[in-house]
């Protein structure tokens, strides 16, 4: 790309960083509410049990007590992320499915009063026996969790792409491999919460730590009966997402009714344990994998099952069990796919989305089974792969269409970073190299919910004073940088500096914004703020060029200036008549161009406000069959990492000495987040690689629900990155930009499990890698010698 | 019952509950937002403040152990107008991802800098080791305090 640009590409300190690092910022918590009451919820301590009675009648004497509420005092009505799968009510009916699920709810005068009230709530349960692993919920004759899905089957998928049989015949080596990760929590740092306050008018608001503010706006509607019009969410900053923080939750339904009923706010605020007992988090999915290949490395054939432990209810988990099978269909040509997976309810916490929505162990397991068969046929792994990459133009079998994709870039570049050529086959023993590629969509194609809604939209108004312009956003900036890498945006598309920029974002009284999920804002709502910027400085400069007499085309903005092509045009009079309008003041526009200030004043002066509108929609994407809409994506990100690593052989240990990291994100719209987003997400997948695992009881409790006991990647599990900022340019993104928020997960699990086998020759093939997994298969491996 | 301490310069006396936390005392009666709290059980290092210039955990305190300490919180970092160099080094660092963390973390390094003013980059990631981070992966942060050390605490 060619173009220059004067904000976009740089470096530019996130406009939340002085607030967050000065303790300024506020959070959810961090907002005084007059007159706030306290909201508790009651839970099942049974992991499946029917409710035989509710006895609230001691919880509602307790001085002190506003409100309890059980499922007798909301309306009976279903809700959930996809509408096809509405198996949520606000609270448990008839029966409870999980040990968590919401029994019912208090509002106090503070904490202490609604935790005792909780207390004196007596129910009474019939235990009902349960399961807790896809096996257990899949065995004939299991107990049923939802009537309506006999069987325990809750989504299942069959695709077939061309023609795999024919593929496997002509294949001259197949490999058949299976693979397993563990329940991954958020473990986001903020744990959920939500204050709701209804006011005179019968307005709801809401404000609340969740990445969706549009989606929470619409279920609170829609399971409160209120106006749509009438609710709105706020997001102030929020303590980190991931996924789970992506759909309405009880914080926000709960404390909704409790507002409603007691007509004072109320929060509801999550403790770290109710964070695990909530989860909507990564699922444990099991793989097998049976793949063809030609002698020459070629790809033939991928013949796909997987199974999602899912819990109690669906969340997203539709869309995951769709994503688990499409995004293996690229980055590398793969011309036959057939692809069946199930999503299973157990009577274990609902899993939903984490960042890499559904692709992360179906990658891991690819790209494990790649560097076999690369072993099998004695090419280098990364050989393997640039012999069967896509690039720019080509189309998957599943209608996935790149517009841009630099995966040749990326592979090179970890390949030369991490100087590969020296280290593979040549470390010393318990020493290991592995490589691994990535794919993401790019901002999901679809809306949650069928509709031909706008994704997004965006208002920026000039300040009438002409300084500055503001951009109103419904964009939910949840800790990844889309506040600054939005106001940028307005920046460049207007052709000002970055410090004449102020935005607002988080809250559906500014707009249409699906949210922060799918990797989708930067392309999405960059294109809506790209777009509104332009529609600002054609209305500034229109403005101008008629004052000045002079065709419209002949003005452009940069840097703040109005540049004028052609002959000189004296302007001498109109800055005289903006300086008599400010007589006193010491900012004066001095200098032989027109600024800004200037040209936005004059545009007030003529038309009154100036506003400029953008609007964001994906046009229609994918094939026709069932379930193509999961996958496809305006863009598509991509990315390579080279992981290297320790493997003490007597302990089984592994420590991983570093990542080289390569991420095509199009165009970096601030180069610090970009290795920031890379960064973050190599952390993430080292936990779930290395540690991290929910665990549970037979009874279905959690056993580890803890930030001391479910551990997370500390500053001393981290290794060196090297983050390499590859720019393919993306047509369909706003000055060439698309995303990175989660395509730069998908390599680092493989990467590391691929850099094992190379240090020991063993292959993990169930997550997590622990120093037990290691030395067992260091074991079985003698064995097999001897 | 009635404490008295110093926090962020100034000298406060109040009346606690004996069983009041200290997270809760900065919180919501000194209205000190920017101490975190996210676990509750000393396990995540966000409550974070300094307690005669050492790290403590506020959500492990109780109010009471307040009395007679001089207390440090995020708020009490900068002088006027001017940011602590810890503080600018996270900004500029882009250390900073949701900001959860932040608090604490530009603590815990001040707690290092105190005891160790020019630690290495082993010893400032041991030094960081008690205050989790999910979003930045860490490496920005010990970039940010490492370019502290090096600058020696004197950045614009």
């Amino acid at each position: 790309m060619t173009q220059k640009f004067n904000v976009i590409g740089s470096r530019a300190p996130r406009l939340d960083a002085p607030d967050k690092a000065t303790g300024r910022a506020c959070y959810v918590d961090d907002i005084e509410f007059p007159h706030l009451l306290e909201g508790a919820i009651l839970q099942s301590p049974h992991a499946h049990a029917r409710i035989l009675s509710i006895d609230t009648s001691a919880a509602e004497a307790l001085p002190g007590v506003a409100a309890v509420i059980t499922h007798r005092d909301v309306p009976d009505v279903r809700y959930g992320v996809s509408p096809a799968r509405y198996d949520e009510t606000i609270f448990a009916i008839d029966k409870v499915r999980y040990v968590g699920d919401e029994v019912a709810a208090v509002a106090a005068e503070d904490l202490d009063t609604a935790m005792a009230a909780l207390e004196l709530i007596k129910v009474e349960y019939e235990v009902l026996p349960h399961v807790l692993t896809v096996d257990e919920a899949l065995a004939e004759g299991a107990p049923v969790i939802h009537d309506a899905f006999p069987g325990n089957i809750c989504a299942e998928v069959h695709q077939e792409f061309g023609d795999v049989a024919a593929g496997f015949a002509e294949s001259d080596i197949i490999r058949t491999d299976v693979f397993v990760n563990k329940r991954q929590d958020g473990a986001f740092i903020e744990p959920h919460r939500c204050v709701a306050v209804y006011d005179n008018f019968g307005q709801l608001t809401l404000t609340s730590s969740t990445q969706v503010p549009h989606y929470v706006q619409r279920t609170v509607a829609m399971v409160t009966g209120i106006d749509v019009g009438k609710v709105r969410v706020k997001k102030p900053y929020v303590g980190g997402g991931f996924g789970p923080k992506a759909e309405a939750t009880p914080c926000d339904i709960i404390s909704a009714f409790l507002a409603i009923k007691t007509g004072r706010p109320v929060r509801v605020a999550y403790s770290r344990e109710q964070v695990f007992l909530h989860c909507r988090a990564r699922h444990q999915f099991k793989h097998v994998m049976k793949t063809g290949f030609k002698k020459d490395g070629t790809i033939m054939a991928l013949d796909h099952q997987c199974w999602l432990e899912g819990g109690a209810y669906s969340s997203f988990g539709i869309a995951t069990v769709y994503y688990a099978g499409s995004l293996l269909a690229a980055p590398y040509k793969l011309p036959n796919m057939k692809y069946d997976g199930w999503r299973v309810y157990t009577n274990k916490p609902a899993c939903g989305a984490q960042r890499g929505h559904g692709g992360v162990a179906a990658r891991a397991c690819f790209e494990q089974q790649l560097d076999l068969i690369a072993k099998q046929l004695d090419m280098d792994p990364i050989e393997l792969r640039l012999k069967n990459i896509m690039t720019a133009g080509d189309v998957s079998c599943n209608d996935l269409a790149m517009s841009s994709l630099g995966m040749k870039e990326c592979i090179e570049a970890v390949r030369d970073g991490s100087t590969w050529r020296d280290k593979r086959g040549r470390l010393p023993k318990g020493k290991g190299i592995g490589m691994a590629s990535g794919f993401f969509v790019s901002g999901a194609g679809y809306p949650i919910y069928r509709s031909e809604t706008y994704h997004c939209t965006v208002t920026i108004k000039v300040q009438e004073d002409g300084g500055t312009v503001k951009v109103l956003t419904g964009a939910a900036e949840i800790g990844q940088g889309s506040d600054t890498a939005m106001a940028m945006i307005a920046a460049e598309a207007i052709g000002i500096p970055l410090d004449r920029v102020r935005l607002v974002s988080g809250d559906t009284d500014y707009g249409v914004d699906l949210g922060a999920y799918s990797s989708r804002t930067t392309l999405m709502t960059g294109h809506a703020t790209k777009e509104a910027g332009e529609a600002v400085k054609d209305r500034v400069l229109t403005a101008l060029a008629e004052e000045l007499g002079i065709e419209r085309d002949r003005l452009d903005m940069a840097n703040g200036l109005v540049e004028i092509s052609g002959d000189p045009v004296d302007f001498s009079e109109l800055r005289t008549k903006y300086i008599k309008e400010h007589r006193g003041w010491s900012d004066h526009p001095a200098g032989d161009q027109i600024t800004f200030t200037e040209a936005a004043r004059i545009a007030y002066l003529k038309y009154g406000t100036v506003v400029g509108t953008g609007k964001y929609k994906p046009p229609v994407l994918g094939g026709k069959f069932k379930g193509a809409a999961v996958g496809t994506s305006p863009a598509y990100g991509c990315s390579a990492q080279v992981a290297e690593v320790t493997v003490d052989l007597e302990t089984g240990q592994v420590t991983v000495d570093s990542i080289t990291d390569a991420h095509d994100c199009g165009k970096a719209v601030n180069l610090t987040s970009v290795e920031a987003q890379m960064e973050g997400s190599v952390s993430m997948g080292l936990g779930e690689a290395m540690f991290e695992e929910v665990k549970f009881d037979d009874q279905g409790r959690v056993l580890n629900a803890s930030l001391g006991e479910y551990h997370i990647p500390t500053v001393l599990d981290m290794p060196q990155m090297s983050c390499i900022v590859v720019e393919s340019g993306e047509p369909n993104g706003p000055f060439g930009a698309k995303e990175v928020g989660e395509g730069a997960i998908m390599p680092t699990i493989p990467a590391i499990l691929n850099a094992v086998h190379d240090a020991t020759g063993v292959t993990i093939t169930e997550l997590p890698i622990t120093p037990e997994r290691v030395l067992k298969a260091l074991k079985e491996k003698e064995q097999e010698k001897d | 019952m009635t404490i008295r301490f110093e926090i962020n310069g100034e000298k406060v006396e109040l009346e606690v509950a004996p069983d009041a936390r200290a997270v809760d005392v900065l919180r919501r009666e000194l209205g000190f937002t920017g101490v975190k709290e996210a676990c509750g059980q000393g396990e995540c290092g966000a409550c974070t403040v300094l307690i005669d210039g050492q790290s403590r955990l506020s959500c492990l305190m109780l109010a009471a152990q307040l009395h007679g300490r001089t207390v440090l919180t995020i708020e009490g970092m900068a002088h006027g107008d001017r940011l602590h160099p810890l503080q600018e080094s996270f900004i500029e660092h882009g250390a900073v991802q949701c900001g959860f963390c932040t608090p604490g973390m530009i603590l815990a390094a001040e707690s290092l800098l105190g005891r160790e003013p020019r630690p290495d980059r082993e010893r400032i990631r041991q030094g960081l080791s008690g205050n989790l981070c999910r979003c930045t992966g860490y490496q920005k942060i010990v970039d940010a305090v490492e370019a502290v050390v090096r600058d020696g605490g004197e950045k614009p």
